[in-house]
């Protein structure tokens, strides 16, 4: 097995597709959570304001979409094959709500009717709120296991992605980005709609530990596979402790008025949440409910070396490079949300 | 209706709809590179007002294309997982390639080109349109590589064996510049600079017809027009180069594209005609051995016919690959007529009043549309039955996981939603042409303002 600095390219490459959606999670989250809270925000003015405040960046959010889907079909083909015929229908869902999210925003500025604007409010909304329930739903999926026959085939009803846990997952998903959204917001309005916000997302934040909570006893007395690892590797609990730490530090920044500092939290919060599944799941990709022996990891599933060679290559040029473009469109839209004849 | 049937009405409808709009992206994002160049280079106002009008069309396009590209990239694994696991080696860094060097940099960029107007300085503005720009030349870079590959698969060897076997890159190289790579993209770029050009030139025709915004539609739609002509001549270069490698690697598909069958003859190139799939005959207007002297340089030379493949490996909708590659070539030919006899008038001065030719103009958009939609199909489907190049078939490529209902279900919803999107978007388009661009910095109403303002001049 080739490695490189003591791991193995398909390490290597999983670590990579897990930042990538990590930064997808934290990128698009914090967009797709102000959309899904858009319909809390009763004037035509603060509406405005909210979308301005994602408008120039939420494009280039979705790209971590697109580089996430490469980089699972470049590195780990057998499981993307699995994985996108399996979840068909949920994933159309979600292909749909990807369409009309983008749409809503695009068209909604372009016609001063209150019944036009109203209607794309409510898909823009509607959409956000699919989107961020349809990821948490396959994420439960394949953190659960999905029955996969020999041929490492999906042999189930897609019925049966509607299990306790993963819904837990995906309401768990849709509370944490309207808690990551809220605090995004927070940080870019003012006076009243930024007084609303505070509230807004106090609520959020509570909503979203309640879920965590549950959903983590759920996990832990009913599927005893996810907790392995921790059971086996007690140090791992410093990331659970940090999280806790990451989530009680959002209100005390919010207090203090450092909202970029909240922000970075809410931000952490949920790497270290994909951390945890990931180290729950590793090294499992898609875990086979029917027979451990049929389940797709990161070895059997994967690109052959010379592809991962040239895949890290590829990530190692670009990555900086995005980073950069990246942080240089952040910057140049710092602060608070003004509104002038170019915005939505 | 089976899967594979739905599977393909599905992609080929998918697509089609998706390549209305980045070939629009890319022709547009060049003339915005010029547009706001000329105003960085003259100072002119008005470049800077052709400039701002055509960034929020480009916005309205841009959007629609990347929400109608996201479809297209998960479709390989929903509907295609057979094919996923088959060419995942090679197409998926193609595909992530394309997100992490092409895509970020469009849709980073793309944020303060429609809002950095008060925000970024008129250089760095200009830099971002000429990124946007890039990135959508590098995402058609990569979106070609990946189906040139398809077409002409180099840089690989295959692994494992039946159902399982699938291909592993060698030569990365060798991949990325696979035999049709170059010729099919720059053929590719073309296309979409001339649907740009189209674009630009239809709208500012009307304006011209119907006496609105002159200040500006006049120096747009020279640009735009100097942009067609010169275009369009190189599409005739390309183009040929084009067609001479598809006689080389895929000689099946070259034999389907002018309905040559019998494999002893020398091959006859039609200006138009129709192809009798089932007595393999061939009537219309031809030059005979055309399609000979085009490949060989010689009218007598004998060219592979279809007979010379067996039935399974190659094309059966000939008559369809026939017309839409004729459609195409005949398009390509009526677009350098148009836009030479458009240069000459111009230059002569009498382009602006020629009203029929005007309205030429305003309806030519449609052209490099149908062009470019007819070129995909007959290049689509004269791969067939293949979808990687005699390798593997497409009736083995599905999802195995996938059933027949679910791929309708998704098909009908397809269709419903993209209706209503084609309708919203040529509504809004519409309306942001007959609104039009702002003039206020135009020489005529600066006159015309400070005329207004001025009391002694105003009365």
């Amino acid at each position: 097995m080739e490695t490189f600095l003591g791991l193995d390219y398909n390490v290597w490459w999983f670590l990579v597709f897990g930042a990538v959606i990590s930064g997808y999670a934290i990128l698009d989250g914090f967009d797709l959570g102000a959309g899904a809270l858009h319909l809390l925000l009763k004037k035509e003015q603060s509406r405005r304001i909210a979308l301005n405040a994602i408008g120039p960046v939420w494009d280039g959010n979705e790209v971590w979409l697109v580089i996430g889907g490469g980089a699972l079909f470049a590195g780990f083909p057998i499981a993307y094959a699995a994985i996108f015929s399996a979840f068909y229908i949920p994933f159309m869902v979600f292909l749909m709500g990807i369409i009309f999210r983008a749409v809503a925003i695009e068209f909604r500025s372009k016609e001063p009717m209150p019944w036009w604007r109203k209607t794309w409010d409510i898909v823009y909304s509607a959409a956000s709120i699919i989107i961020a329930l349809s990821l948490g739903l396959m994420l439960g999926n394949v953190a659960y296991g999905i029955p996969l026959n020999g041929q490492k085939e999906f042999a189930g009803n897609w019925l049966s992605f509607f299990n306790p846990f993963s819904i837990m997952v995906a309401i768990t998903t849709l509370a944490l980005f309207m808690m990551h959204g809220s605090i995004y917001l927070t940080m870019k309005t003012e006076k009243r709609l930024y007084a609303r916000l505070r509230i807004l997302s106090r609520n959020f934040i509570i909503f979203f530990v309640l879920s965590f909570v549950i959903t983590t006893l759920y996990t832990l007395l009913y599927i005893p596979h996810l907790s392995d690892f921790f059971k086996a590797n007690p140090a791992a609990f410093i990331i659970p402790i940090l999280m806790v730490l990451s989530i009680a530090n959002i209100p005390r920044q919010i207090k203090k008025g450092k909202y970029r500092y909240a922000f970075f939290s809410s931000a952490l919060t949920i790497a270290l949440l994909l951390v945890m599944v990931a180290l729950e799941v590793y090294p499992y990709l898609l875990y086979s409910t029917v027979n451990p022996d049929n389940s797709i990891t990161i070895h059997n599933g994967a690109s052959s070396y010379k592809t991962m060679k040239i895949l890290l290559t590829i990530a190692v040029i670009g990555t900086p490079l995005v980073g950069i473009y990246t942080s240089f469109v952040f910057w140049t839209f710092k602060g608070k949300v003004k509104l002038d004849e170019m915005s939505y | 209706m089976d899967v594979e049937i739905l599977s393909r009405v599905q992609f080929a409808f998918t697509i089609a709809f998706h390549y209305i709009y980045p070939p629009l992206s890319i022709g547009l994002g060049l003339l915005l590179v010029i547009f706001e160049g000329m105003y960085l280079k003259t100072g002119d106002k008005r470049y800077e007002q052709i400039t701002r009008f055509w960034i929020k069309i480009f916005a309205l396009i841009f959007g629609i294309g990347v929400a109608t590209g996201i479809i297209m990239e998960f479709e390989f694994g929903t509907n295609w997982a057979t094919y996923s696991k088959y060419v995942g080696d090679i197409f998926g860094s193609a595909l992530a390639a394309e997100g992490i060097f092409a895509f970020a940099l469009e849709s980073g960029f793309l944020g303060i080109l429609i809002f950095g107007w008060n925000r970024v300085g008129p250089k760095v503005h200009f830099f971002s349109a000429l990124m946007v720009f890039l990135g959508s030349m590098f995402s058609a870079v990569w979106i070609v590589v990946a189906n040139s590959w398809q077409q002409t698969p180099a840089g690989f060897r295959i692994v494992g064996e039946g159902m399982n076997a699938r291909a592993e890159i060698t030569d990365f190289w060798a991949m990325v510049f696979n035999p049709s790579s170059v010729e099919r993209l720059t053929h590719v770029w073309i296309g979409a600079f001339l649907a740009g050009a189209f674009l630009v030139l239809s709208v500012n025709a009307w304006y011209i017809l119907k006496n609105k915004h002159l200040a500006l539609a006049k120096p747009s739609f020279k640009i735009a027009l100097i942009t067609a002509t010169i275009c369009s001549l190189l599409q005739l270069f390309v183009g040929h180069k084009s067609a001479d490698g598809v006689s080389k690697n895929q000689p099946a598909k070259l034999a389907a594209l002018e309905g040559h069958y019998d494999s002893l003859a020398t091959g006859d190139m039609y200006l138009m005609g129709y192809v009798n799939n089932k007595t393999q005959e061939t009537k219309g207007i031809r030059i005979p051995g055309g399609l000979s002297f085009l490949i060989y340089g010689d009218f007598n030379a004998p060219i592979k016919g279809l007979n010379a493949f067996p039935e399974e490996d190659r094309p059966r909708q000939v008559n369809a690959i026939f017309q839409f590659y004729h459609i195409m070539v005949a398009i390509g030919v009526s677009l350098i007529a148009l836009s030479v006899f458009g240069t000459w008038l111009y230059y002569r001065n009498k382009l602006f009043d020629k009203r029929w030719l005007l309205w030429i103009f305003v309806w030519s958009v449609l052209l490099p549309q149908i062009a470019n939609q007819a070129g995909w199909f007959a290049a689509e489907m004269g791969r067939q039955p293949w979808v990687v190049y005699g390798l593997l078939r497409t009736s083995d490529a599905l999802s195995k996981a996938v059933t027949a209902n679910q791929v309708l279900f998704s098909l009908i919803m397809f269709m419903v939603v993209y209706l209503l999107l084609l309708i919203l978007f040529l509504y809004l388009l519409n309306k942001k042409i007959q609104h039009g661009p702002v003039d206020y910095g135009s020489k005529e109403d600066i006159e015309e303002g400070s005329k207004r303002d001025n009391p002694l001049l105003a009365h």
